[in-house]
């Protein structure tokens, strides 16, 4: 699980008056929104907890310049869904707004749809039902070259045959531009990856970091509106991955377009994202910002697939204002959040994300306190990763910052291992 | 030192057995291919049948300086070697051998060998040109006597390209009534021609098809392509024969449609023979250009569209100049293939169709003329070798894929 692994290392240098102060403003919107649906709350979901001012200060500044992006959608899919064999939907009733500006990306398991997805936008498949509007104007059965949409696709598709400038000009020549303005587009937009010593190679004779800062060039060569990238990194190495990462939210950031970005990668999609829809099994399990997505899974599935996650399960055994009392199969009662339960007596999993379970806590701070036993220890360099039973459960995993004034543990110790309400999200299972 | 030694003596082990593993594929290829081409091609330059079957000619000749008519002492060398001749019932190949060159020449070698061998003595100059004025009077077969008694001879290439000597050494054009050959090449060149670009008309668009369809249509059509390897040459061939022939199943079809009402001429015309051969041809164009195309991802096109390119546009631009390796690997096949194309044009053609390889045929098992066979065959390779060097300067053989 190296993918939360960035985002757990900024959680962990956030100052405490911060933690303190997004716990607050937390608590404050939790209460705005009792009862108000996700769809709805769709729009309030700006990052504003200490992990999302945490994740990157530069959503905050993106939050200050006038809520950009929160206007009007761009994209506006409507109850779209797709079948390849007449059988088995691959996407199913797809209602999703993109909004001018922003940057969305779509995660999900392998096979959720998230390409298929995509592929309709892009026009390369058409929907079975529904429709898909850009600019508030059907574009459903718009062939792709008429849509003046980017792409970058995941192996590039350079044209091989093409020097560099070629394969950038090619979008210009379709649009007629005169010789000289084309020459000035390519130089420009070469400048802008910073590729322009290359402009007489072939694709062959790029690295794959300058394979894919072309391909990103050619997409946005001609100033589309909207740029869609399907794993566009996902054949670079770690470092260039991350690097390129910075670059392309860069670009996103300097030249105001709305870019939708395909990927498995749980931490690239937390870091480049405004908004993040989780796919699987061609649903929209979530859709929201990334500190939104991690502090608050709306369902089980967003809870596994987004960071790292220990489960207990339960039924709710009573309901009361905030919180709900969940009875563990192993006997058991947990004070939690009920995020979606269905009632009294329906079978829940309990949410706890391993940085917020604390061992040995002071009495009286944590509602929820059981004892337990260490079974492992998984050295970490800042952080210690401590394998408790308890709860009925043999596999809690708690991080323990190796910090100073943290007693160091021994397998077979036993401790106490409590958490807040709040941390502990129900969701139906 | 040791080490060296001993790096040479393990080295030795593996070329010994790398030799090993080529040796019986090596033997076979020297054996069955390169040494029968090599003596067939050297065939076409050497031909020491005459000088053999007149060794006293070939010395007395020597001091004749090609001006008028030689002494006595040739006419009486000859007289000698045909003795010897008739005698060992060589008359008839000296005949025959000076005969490619002055045609009527067989049957008054016979009859003078026959002349000479009752004769007893001399003078034997007035005797020859008592037998036959026309011949022993005059020069011009002297002249042949001189320079094809010698065992090298550039007669049968020269006459391969419609050439010959004259009887001062010159080399000059045969007569036209006489000059074929070039015409045959040009037409085998203009047949495989057509036959290519037929074959890359009709497959290239197949080929297609086959690298975009799901594998498991693609399949049985591939299938399609490949039932003409499963029969053979003279089966297929003969099957044209059959649809094409004016009594034959099209003429047939066409009658009683009423779209015709006279039978056409199908067959045994250049028509005939550039559709059979077409039609043998196919799979040998399309498999090269599908192996190509199947390696295109379908990304590129997708890029193109998505570009802006309309779906023509992008194909012209994009796809299809990645299949030119493919087109060029397919279309050097079957040109080459074609070049050679024998039973078929023999078949379907007319007298007008026949290739190279028929004359090729004709020399070697009918007129037994092992030198006119070589030569024409040594320039169709040539030829072919040349074709490839020019495909080599102006497209780069390495640009050739297979898959
Ligand atoms: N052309 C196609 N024909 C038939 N089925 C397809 C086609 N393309 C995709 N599918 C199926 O649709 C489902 C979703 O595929 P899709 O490519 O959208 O997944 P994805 O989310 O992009 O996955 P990945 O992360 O692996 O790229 C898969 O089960 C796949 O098998
Ligand atoms: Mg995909």
């Amino acid at each position: 699980m190296a993918g939360h692994v960035p985002y757990d290392a900024r959680a962990n240098e956030g100052p405490p008056q911060c933690l303190l102060r997004g716990y607050l403003l937390w608590l404050w919107k939790i209460g705005c929104r009792h009862g108000v649906s996700q769809m709805e709350a769709r729009s309030l979901d700006r990052p504003m907890s200490a992990q999302g001012q945490a994740v990157s200060g530069k959503l905050d500044g993106q939050e200050l310049d006038g809520q950009r992006g929160d206007g009007k959608a761009l994209v506006r899919f409507k109850d779209v869904q797709k079948s390849y064999d007449g059988e088995t939907l691959v996407v199913k009733r797809l209602s999703l707004d993109i909004r001018q500006g922003e940057f969305l990306t779509l995660l999900g398991p392998s096979g959720s749809g998230k390409t298929t997805t995509l592929m309709m936008l892009a026009g390369f498949e058409t929907p079975t039902h529904g429709e898909i509007e850009l600019n508030g104007s059907s574009i459903t059965h718009m062939p792709p070259e008429k849509r003046n949409i980017g792409m970058v696709f995941q192996n590039y598709a350079l044209f091989p045959h093409m020097t560099v400038a070629e394969n950038l000009s090619f979008p210009l020549e379709v649009r007629k531009y005169n010789k000289a303005e084309i020459q000035a587009r390519i130089r420009k937009s070469l400048e802008m990856v910073r590729l322009d010593a290359f402009a007489n190679r072939r694709p062959g004779q790029l690295s794959g970091g300058q394979q894919q800062r072309v391909a990103l060039a050619r997409a946005l060569v001609f100033e589309p509106e909207l740029v869609l990238m399907d794993e566009p990194l996902g054949a670079l190495d770690k470092q260039l991955r991350e690097h390129m990462q910075i670059e392309i939210r860069h670009l996103h950031q300097s030249l105001g377009i709305t870019v939708v970005y395909v990927t498995h990668d749980q931490s690239e999609a937390l870091t480049m994202s405004d908004r993040i829809a989780v796919f699987n099994d061609g649903i929209i399990h979530q859709l929201a910002s990334p500190s939104e997505l991690y502090e608050r899974p709306s369902n089980a599935f967003v809870a596994q697939f987004i960071g790292e996650n220990n489960r207990l399960h339960g039924k709710v055994a009573q309901l009361n204002g905030q919180g709900c009392t969940v009875e563990l199969s192993a006997g058991f009662n947990v004070q939690a959040l009920p995020v979606n339960v269905d009632g009294q007596g329906s079978p829940v999993t309990l949410s706890l994300r391993p940085e917020r379970l604390k061992l040995d806590p002071q009495d009286g701070t944590m509602p929820n306190l059981f004892n337990g036993e260490v079974v492992e220890l998984i050295y970490l360099g800042d952080h210690t990763r401590v394998r408790v039973a308890a709860c009925g459960a043999d596999d809690l995993i708690v991080k323990v910052p190796n910090s100073e004034g943290v007693p160091a543990y021994q397998p077979g110790q036993p401790v106490r291992i409590g958490w807040r309400l709040e941390d502990c999200r129900a969701l139906a299972s | 030192m040791p080490l060296k030694v001993a790096l040479k003596r393990a080295e030795r082990s593996r070329n010994l057995r790398a030799l090993a593993l080529i040796a019986p594929l090596f033997l076979f290829i020297v054996l069955t291919f390169a040494a029968p081409i090599g003596m067939l091609l050297f065939r076409a330059v050497y031909d020491p049948d005459l000088g053999r079957n007149l060794p006293a000619t070939t010395e007395a000749i020597q001091s004749w300086n090609g001006e008028g008519l030689p002494d006595e002492t040739v006419y009486a060398a000859l007289a000698a070697d045909l003795k010897a001749a008739q005698e060992n019932k060589t008359a008839g190949q000296i005949g025959k051998r000076l005969n490619y060159e002055m045609s009527g020449t067989r049957s008054k070698i016979l009859a003078t060998a026959r002349m000479v061998a009752k004769l007893e003595s001399g003078p034997y100059k007035e005797a020859f040109i008592k037998q036959d004025q026309r011949i022993w009077g005059q020069p011009d077969v002297w002249h042949i006597l001189k320079r094809e008694t010698k065992p090298f001879t550039g007669y049968y290439l020269l006459a391969s390209l419609d050439h010959q000597f004259d009887g001062n050494g010159n080399i000059v054009k045969t007569s036209p009534d006489q000059a074929i050959f070039i015409d045959i090449f040009i037409r085998t060149l203009w047949i495989a021609f057509l036959v290519t670009i037929f074959t890359l008309l009709l497959g290239y668009p197949i080929a297609y098809l086959l690298a975009s369809l799901p594998t498991s249509t693609s399949n049985l059509l591939m299938i399609l392509v490949l039932v003409p390897f499963w029969t053979s040459l003279l089966v297929r061939t003969t099957a044209w024969v059959v649809l094409l022939q004016t009594n034959g199943v099209i003429n047939d079809a066409l009658i009683w449609l009423g779209i015709l009402h006279d039978r056409i001429q199908l067959i045994f015309n250049r028509g005939g023979t550039v559709l059979a051969m077409t039609h043998i041809q196919l799979p040998f164009t399309i498999l090269p250009i599908y192996s190509v195309m199947k390696t295109i991802s379908p990304s590129y096109m997708r890029a193109a569209r998505s570009l802006g390119g309309g779906p023509f546009y992008s194909f012209w631009r994009i796809y299809f100049p990645q299949t030119v390796p493919g087109i060029g690997a397919g279309c050097l096949l079957t040109f080459i293939l074609s070049l050679g194309y024998y039973i078929t044009p023999a078949l379907v053609g007319g007298p007008a169709d026949q290739m190279i390889s028929y004359f090729v045929a004709l020399y070697t098992n009918t007129e037994l003329n092992w030198g006119m066979a070589s030569a024409l065959g040594g320039l169709l390779l040539a030829m072919t070798l040349i074709l490839y060097v020019v495909y080599n300067r102006l497209v780069g053989i390495d640009k050739v894929k297979l898959g």
